[in-house]
């Protein structure tokens, strides 16, 4: 029996080994080496680079980026909550709904951001329009700010909030509300005190997934921020590359991982798994 | 009721509109006659430049050949190691899945380049086609055993059980009894893998050689030097591509599930 499930775990072995764990040991080497002369790595081992994250100046990206996501999550959750309220009490049109939920998840991250810096930008349709009105003379400064890339972290993950409360709020028991409208309660109230408590899994999956990718969002802050509102992802691309600091882009990364790890392993323990 | 349901159904619609309005406008600019934002009339000129734009199409060559290649690697894998995870759990390849989902894809980006950079100098490989191509089954691997897994949840082990019961050995129940009634689950893994590794930009851009450019690289290339209704397009074929797609393949779906 459990031959043949040996045979078939090879490939995820070894995707396990050079796929997953090589990479990161490689990184993690590296966030205790020094950097060398010319950009490359260098004995001795140290905590420089760990160090170095104490420093002002990236302290103040890690914070940014924190308060980036939790903006952009509680946006989200603004926002999608009445949205898979209104799924769920649609009847049949629910899955069209769904559909129109989905469809642009599943269309170009790229081109989503790109619809964006077309909307945007000095010469975008939004500040030409407004030009054309005569409302406004000079081009209004829509881009490359920290607005514009919440704008783009909300607009990037908001299907992931809407999804798993409306999966929490379909299971929902009508009879629930019905009862609480019996013994008095106003809708707001029933709605306060008996749905949004019993969506609470769906609201936690949610925060979850959009908190954690907005952490670690990289082409967001990029195209939409252009330089101007750096996060934690911009530092690692930058430190990898431009500034070729390998072992203190090794330690971002190695933090962000354990960051992101420990927020996993909280929900986990929360007792939904899926594998 | 009735006026608070109206107003949850305003709210709703805006949402809708926040998630659609800037693709559609997108695509309404892409048949622009102008390069610039404002409207002059139709033209189908831009989507004749993509055709003469030998970049756009080398690269989309390339993002095809990677996706197919990607999609391969990881349905095979991944149906082989969500059906062994289905016969016996491991906890340790569980959890290597999951954290391979949460993973910031520069963090993913940056790790493999640095594997790569270590690997390739033994081996005397360089960046290329084939890295990109590694590093998708990297990151998607995860999501076809999600979905293959949940797939399996839906079949009863019994059915194995009696096709062994009656002389089939192991693989011969693997092969003729499990594996037709996973297909629908493995085409589903398969379009989301063909998906996100045709969308890849950011792990790509990391591990990609100079002659493994990708088109999201291209546009991304494009996007940064400024607008050009080329990009509107392109972006606009790619989402009705993959919209195309998503539709059929529900249906087909649907279709599957009635005859069964």
């Amino acid at each position: 029996m459990s031959r043949l499930r040996s045979w078939f775990l090879v490939p995820a072995w070894l995707w396990m080994g050079g796929l997953f764990a090589a990479p990161f040991a490689i990184v993690l080497a590296y966030s205790f080496l020094t950097r060398g002369a010319y950009g490359g790595l260098d004995l001795p081992w140290t905590l420089e680079s760990y160090q170095r994250l104490a420093d002002p100046l990236y302290l103040s990206i890690l914070l940014r980026s924190f308060l980036m996501a939790a903006a952009a999550t509680a946006i989200c959750l603004v926002l999608a909550f009445p949205l898979a309220l209104f799924i769920s009490r649609s009847g049949r049109r629910r899955n069209l709904y769904l559909q129109l939920v989905i469809l642009p998840f599943w269309s170009s991250f790229l081109v989503r951001l790109y619809a964006w810096l077309f909307l945007l930008r000095d010469t975008g349709l939004i500040n030409t329009a407004l030009q054309a009105l005569h409302l406004i003379r000079e081009p209004l400064p829509l881009l490359y700010n920290d607005g514009a890339v919440l704008l783009g972290l909300v607009y990037g993950y908001l299907p992931f909030m809407v999804l798993p409360i409306y999966a929490t709020l379909e299971r929902l028991d009508p009879a629930l509300l019905e009862a609480a409208a019996d013994l008095g309660a106003r809708p707001f109230s029933a709605l306060w005190r008996v749905t949004v408590p019993l969506s609470a899994p769906g609201i936690r999956a949610g925060v979850i997934l959009v908190f954690i990718p907005c952490l670690g969002a990289y082409l967001t802050p990029d195209l939409l921020g252009g330089g101007r509102s750096v996060m934690i992802g911009n530092l690692v691309q930058n430190q990898f590359t431009t500034a070729r600091d390998w072992p203190f882009g090794a330690a971002v990364s190695v933090a962000l991982m354990a960051v992101v790890t420990l927020l996993v392993v909280l929900f986990l323990r929360r007792g939904e798994e899926a594998l | 009721m009735k006026p608070r349901g109206r107003l949850l159904g305003f709210y709703a619609a805006l949402v809708f509109l926040f998630l659609h309005l800037p693709l559609l406008t997108l695509a309404v600019f892409s048949f622009n006659a102008s390069r610039f934002t404002v409207w002059q009339g139709f033209s189908l000129a831009w989507y004749r430049a993509i055709f003469h734009d030998p970049d756009l199409m080398e690269s989309a060559a390339n993002s095809v050949v990677i996706a197919l290649a990607a999609t391969l690697i990881s349905v095979a894998a991944g149906t082989l190691c969500a059906y062994a995870l289905w016969k016996r759990r491991s906890r340790l390849i569980s959890a290597g899945l999951y954290l391979s989902l949460v993973t910031p894809e520069i963090v993913t980006g940056v790790s493999l380049l640095a594997l790569f950079q270590w690997a390739f100098r033994w081996l005397g490989w360089r960046l290329g086609l084939h890295s990109v191509i590694l590093a998708h089954v990297a990151f998607s691997l995860a999501y076809v055993v999600i979905v293959v897994a949940a797939r399996l949840r839906t079949l009863s082990p019994t059915l194995e059980e009696a096709a062994m019961d009656l002389g089939a050995t192991e693989w011969q129940a693997f092969r003729e009894v499990t594996l037709p009634l996973l297909l629908p689950g493995i085409a589903a893994g398969a379009l989301l893998v063909l998906t996100v590794s045709f969308d890849d930009y950011v792990i790509t851009s990391m591990v990609a050689g100079v002659d493994s450019q990708t088109l999201p690289m291209v546009i991304y290339a494009m996007a940064r030097r400024g607008a050009s209704p080329v990009i509107n397009a392109i972006s606009a074929l790619i989402v009705v591509f993959f919209g195309a797609l998503i539709l059929v393949s529900e249906r087909l779906a649907h279709a599957a599930e009635k005859l069964s």
